[in-house]
C-alpha cells in the first residue's frame, strides 16, 4: 500500500503541470476555442513533442508504457488548465482499444501515427436511446468482401469533427443490448457513407452526430463479436481519466474561490472572514479530498485484470467524484457571487466542464445502481 | 502507487484476525456488535488479553512496552479490531496519557505508570472539558495552587468519559492565572480518583446510558510528583496529543462492520412477502454510504502512506477530513440502522438481563434507537465538526 508518486511520476507531473501552465491560460483558451478545429493544432503537436501522446502506449509500440497512474497525473493537469484537445478519445480510450482490441499490425501502425501527432481519434459509440448502457449498440456491420459496411447513427461523439479516424462500435450479431455480437471498426470520417454534424458543447468543446450509411469499416482485431469486453475496459479507463480531470478542475476551482473570497471586501472586510463562507469553503475542500482519493483508487484499478473489481472501483469513483464535483462546483459559483455568473470570469467555465464530466460515461445514479446490482462495495 | 498491501502486511492482518477470533470473549464481541457497550470488567479482561500478547498499545514504541509496529501495522491492527467487533485498547490510557508520559514524563513516572496503563491496572479518565470550556478548551478555569509538595485543586470538569470506571485522572489545570495568554499557565497533572474532595456525578445521556460524568474538585490535594513535564506547559502536551490521532480516527473498520450488519439485518427484516433488501431505495442509500466509506478509506490510506514515508511530523492536509467525514459516516450508519428497524425503533428495552419478559420485535431492535441517539456524540467530541471546518478554513485554506 503506497500512495506516493515515484520519482519518474513526479517528473511527469512537474512537466505536464509546467507545460499546461505555459501554454494554457484563460485568455489563450478562449483564443484556442475560436480555431476552426475548436482547439489549437500547435498544442496537439506539442503534446506529441512532450511525449504525452506516447504515454499510454507500450514501449514495444514506440510508447512510454505509462499506466493508470501516469494517465491520472496528466489528466489532472489538463483538468486544471481546462484543456480542449481530444486527449481522452485518442490517448486514453483509443490507446486502450488498440491495446486490447486490435491486431498487432493495426496497433503498431496506429500507435506510430498517434504518437507522432498525425492521428487524432474519436470514439463513436453512443446511440440515441442508450443513455449510459454501453451494450446498447444498434449500428449494424455487414461483411462485404474483405471488409465491412456500417449503417446506423452515433450520437455525442466527442471531437468527432476533429478526428482523423473514428473508432465505431457496431453489431455483427445479436439484439440491441446483447453483450455478444459487438465489434469495433476504424472508419475514415471523410469516406463515402459517413456524414457528420458538428456542434459546440456546453463546456467549450465540440462533438458530432455521426450518420453511417453503408460506410466502409476496417475491423479492429480478429475476433468480431467480442468487442464489449474491450469497450468496457476502455470505458473504465475513461472514467478513471475523467475523475482525474475533474480533480484537477476542482482543485483549481477551489483555489480560485478561496483567492476570491480573500480579496473581495463587503461590509468593510474580506468576505472570507465570515464563518458562513469559511465553512462552505471547508466543505469544498472535503469534497475535493474525497474525490482525489477516489481518482487515485480508480487510477490504480483501471487496468485491473479482473473486470468485476475494475468496474466496481471505477463506478464507485465516478459516483463519488460526481457527488463531489456538484457540491464543490455549485458552491464555487455561489461564493463568487455575481461575477461567478459571468462568461468573462473563469470560474463558470470550470463549473460547466465539471457538470458535463458528471454526465459522461454514467452519472451518479447510474453508477450507484450498477454497484447495487454488483452486490455493493463494502469489506 | 500501489493499492495492495505487501505479503508481510497481509500475513500480519491474518495473524491479528485469528488472534481476535480465538481470544475475544464471545459476550464482549456480541455486545460490541450490537452496539450495547461493554462493561468495565469486559474492557479490562480484553486489555489483559491484549497486554499478555504485547498488543495493548499498538502505537507505543517497544522500549515502553508497545509492539513497535510500523504505522501500517498499527492501522491494520485497529481496522481488524473494529471490523471484528473487538473493543479498541482503552483510549485514555493508551492513546492519551501514555504517549504524554513517555514523551514528557520523568523516568520515575515512566517506570511507575506505563506498565499499569498497558494492562489497565490503572484506568485513566480525561479531565479536560469544563462547563465553560468545551470547543474553547483553553478557557478552562479549574485551578491548582501550589502548597509545599502539593497542588490544591478546586473546580469542575465535565463530559468525563467513564469517570465512574476510572481510578486515575489526567487533567489540565490552571497553575498560573496571570499568564499573558490563556494557553499559557496550564499544567498537566495526574492523580488517583480516590483522593478526598473528588466527587463524581454521572450524566445520563439521551440514549439512557451513562458514559460521561461531572467531576468536582473541592480542595483536592495532589502531590507535585503528579505533574507531567514542566509546570505551565500543559497546553503544549495536550496539543501534542491532537496530532497523535491520525491513524484509525476515521474508524473505517467499524463502519465497514456496521454496513455489513445493516445488510444482514435488512435481509432478515420482513416487509410483506420479502425483506427490506428488496427495496431499491433502501439499497441505494446503503450503496451511497459504501461509496463514501470507500472514499474515506482511500483518504485514510493516503494519510497513512504519508506517515509511513515521511514520519508524519507535518500533518497531511487530507488528515483534517478524517474526523469530519468519519463521524458523518458513523452517524449515517446509525441512521441506516434506524431505517432497518423501522417501526420497531419504538419499544424501549422490555427486560434487561435476567428478565422473563419477551422482547418486542427482533431481539436486536431495542439497541438501535439508543445507538442512533448516542452517536450524535461523534460529531461533537474530540473537536466538533464545526471546529474541524474552522481548522480547514484557517490552517489549510488560509482564510
Amino acid at each position: 500500500m503506497d500512495f506516493e508518486l515515484s520519482e519518474e511520476q513526479q517528473l511527469l507531473k512537474d512537466m505536464a503541470g509546467r507545460f499546461m501552465q505555459d501554454r494554457y491560460g484563460f485568455e489563450t483558451r478562449n483564443k484556442y476555442m475560436k480555431e476552426p478545429l475548436g482547439f489549437d493544432p500547435a498544442i496537439w503537436e506539442a503534446y506529441a513533442e512532450q511525449g504525452l501522446l506516447a504515454l499510454p502506449f507500450a514501449e514495444e509500440d514506440g510508447g512510454i508504457g505509462g499506466g493508470g497512474v501516469e494517465v491520472m497525473i496528466v489528466m489532472e493537469e489538463m483538468g486544471r488548465a481546462l484543456s480542449l484537445e481530444p486527449y481522452l478519445a485518442t490517448a486514453v480510450i483509443g490507446a486502450s482499444i488498440l491495446r486490447n482490441g486490435a491486431t498487432e499490425a493495426q496497433r503498431k501502425a496506429l500507435a506510430e501515427e498517434i504518437i507522432g501527432g498525425a492521428c487524432k481519434l474519436a470514439f463513436a459509440h453512443s446511440e440515441a436511446a442508450a443513455r449510459y448502457d454501453l451494450a446498447h449498440v444498434g449500428t449494424k456491420a455487414e461483411k462485404s468482401g474483405e471488409g465491412y459496411t456500417l449503417s446506423g447513427a452515433k450520437t455525442l461523439v466527442l471531437w468527432g469533427g476533429a478526428a482523423d479516424k473514428l473508432i465505431v462500435s457496431a453489431r455483427v450479431s445479436g439484439g440491441l443490448r446483447d453483450e455478444d455480437g459487438v465489434a469495433l471498426f476504424l472508419v475514415d470520417p471523410s469516406a463515402s457513407g459517413v456524414s457528420l454534424q458538428v456542434y459546440d458543447t456546453q463546456d467549450g468543446l465540440k462533438a458530432a452526430e455521426v450518420t453511417l450509411e453503408g460506410a466502409a469499416g476496417e475491423l479492429l482485431g480478429d475476433a468480431p463479436g467480442q468487442g464489449m469486453a474491450v469497450i468496457r475496459q476502455a470505458a473504465d479507463e475513461a472514467i478513471a481519466a475523467l475523475c482525474a480531470e475533474a480533480v484537477g478542475a476542482m482543485e483549481k476551482a477551489l483555489n480560485l474561490t478561496v483567492d476570491y473570497i480573500k480579496q473581495r471586501e463587503q461590509f468593510g472586510r474580506a468576505i472570507g472572514s465570515f464563518q458562513g463562507l469559511q465553512f462552505q469553503a471547508s466543505d469544498m475542500f472535503v469534497e475535493l479530498e474525497l474525490a482525489k482519493s477516489m481518482a487515485m483508487y480508480a487510477s490504480m484499478c483501471a487496468r485491473d485484470p479482473d473486470p468485476v473489481e475494475r468496474s466496481r472501483a471505477c463506478s464507485a469513483a465516478k459516483a463519488q467524484v460526481g457527488r463531489s464535483l456538484k457540491a464543490l462546483g455549485e458552491r464555487s459559483i455561489q461564493l463568487h457571487g455575481g461575477v461567478g455568473m459571468t462568461m468573462e470570469y473563469s470560474i463558470g467555465h470550470y463549473f460547466k466542464r465539471l457538470s458535463i464530466i458528471d454526465r459522461m460515461f454514467g452519472d451518479v445514479d447510474f453508477h450507484l445502481q450498477k454497484l447495487d446490482e454488483a452486490g455493493g462495495l463494502a469489506a | 502507487m500501489e493499492l495492495e498491501f505487501t505479503a508481510e502486511e497481509k500475513a500480519f492482518r491474518k495473524e491479528v484476525r485469528s488472534f481476535i477470533q480465538e481470544n475475544l470473549p464471545a459476550e464482549t464481541r456480541e455486545r460490541v456488535k450490537e452496539g450495547r457497550g461493554t462493561s468495565r470488567e469486559m474492557m479490562v479482561e480484553w486489555m489483559k488479553i491484549l497486554a499478555a500478547k504485547g498488543w495493548s498499545a499498538p502505537r507505543w514504541p517497544a522500549e515502553y512496552g508497545g509492539p513497535g509496529w510500523s504505522p501500517i501495522q498499527q492501522y491494520i491492527f485497529l481496522e481488524e479490531l473494529q471490523f471484528n467487533h473487538a473493543p479498541e485498547p482503552q483510549g485514555f490510557n493508551i492513546s492519551m496519557v501514555g504517549p504524554v508520559i513517555y514523551t514528557f514524563g520523568n523516568e520515575e513516572q515512566k517506570k511507575h505508570f506505563l506498565p499499569k496503563l498497558l494492562d489497565c491496572e490503572y484506568w485513566f479518565c480525561q479531565g479536560f472539558s469544563e462547563p465553560g470550556a468545551g470547543s474553547d478548551l483553553a478557557s478552562l478555569k479549574t485551578k491548582a495552587v501550589r502548597d509545599g509538595d502539593e497542588y490544591v485543586i478546586n473546580g469542575q470538569k465535565t463530559w468525563t468519559t467513564f469517570a465512574q470506571h476510572a481510578n486515575w485522572m489526567f487533567a489540565l489545570v490552571r497553575t498560573d492565572p496571570d499568564a499573558p495568554k490563556k494557553q499559557m499557565g496550564i499544567s498537566y497533572v495526574v492523580f488517583p480518583m480516590d483522593l478526598p474532595g473528588i466527587t463524581v456525578r454521572p450524566i445520563q445521556t439521551i440514549d439512557g446510558g451513562v458514559e460521561v460524568n461531572e467531576v468536582f474538585f473541592d480542595d483536592v490535594r495532589v502531590p507535585v510528583s503528579g505533574l507531567i513535564g514542566e509546570e505551565n506547559k500543559g497546553w503544549d502536551y495536550a496539543k501534542f496529543l491532537l496530532g497523535n490521532e491520525r491513524i484509525g480516527i476515521a474508524r473505517v473498520g467499524a463502519s465497514k462492520a456496521k454496513i455489513q450488519r445493516i445488510k444482514e439485518l435488512a435481509a432478515s427484516m420482513p416487509v410483506g412477502e420479502g425483506s427490506l433488501m428488496d427495496d431499491p431505495r433502501f439499497r441505494q442509500k446503503v450503496v451511497e454510504t459504501e461509496v463514501k466509506l470507500k472514499a474515506l478509506e482511500m483518504t485514510q490510506l493516503r494519510v497513512l502512506s504519508d506517515i509511513a514515508v515521511r514520519g508524519g511530523k507535518k500533518p497531511h492536509p487530507a488528515s483534517s477530513v478524517l474526523k469530519l467525514v468519519g463521524s458523518e459516516i458513523q452517524q449515517t450508519c446509525t441512521h441506516l440502522l434506524m431505517d432497518v428497524v423501522g417501526p420497531y425503533a419504538m419499544p424501549k428495552s422490555t427486560g434487561g438481563e435476567g428478565s422473563n419478559e419477551p422482547s418486542v420485535g427482533p431481539d436486536w431492535a431495542d439497541a438501535i434507537a439508543p445507538g442512533y441517539f448516542n452517536y450524535r456524540k461523534v460529531s461533537i467530541y474530540g473537536g466538533s465538526s464545526e471546529v474541524q471546518r474552522g481548522i480547514i478554513a484557517k490552517a489549510i485554506l488560509g482564510l
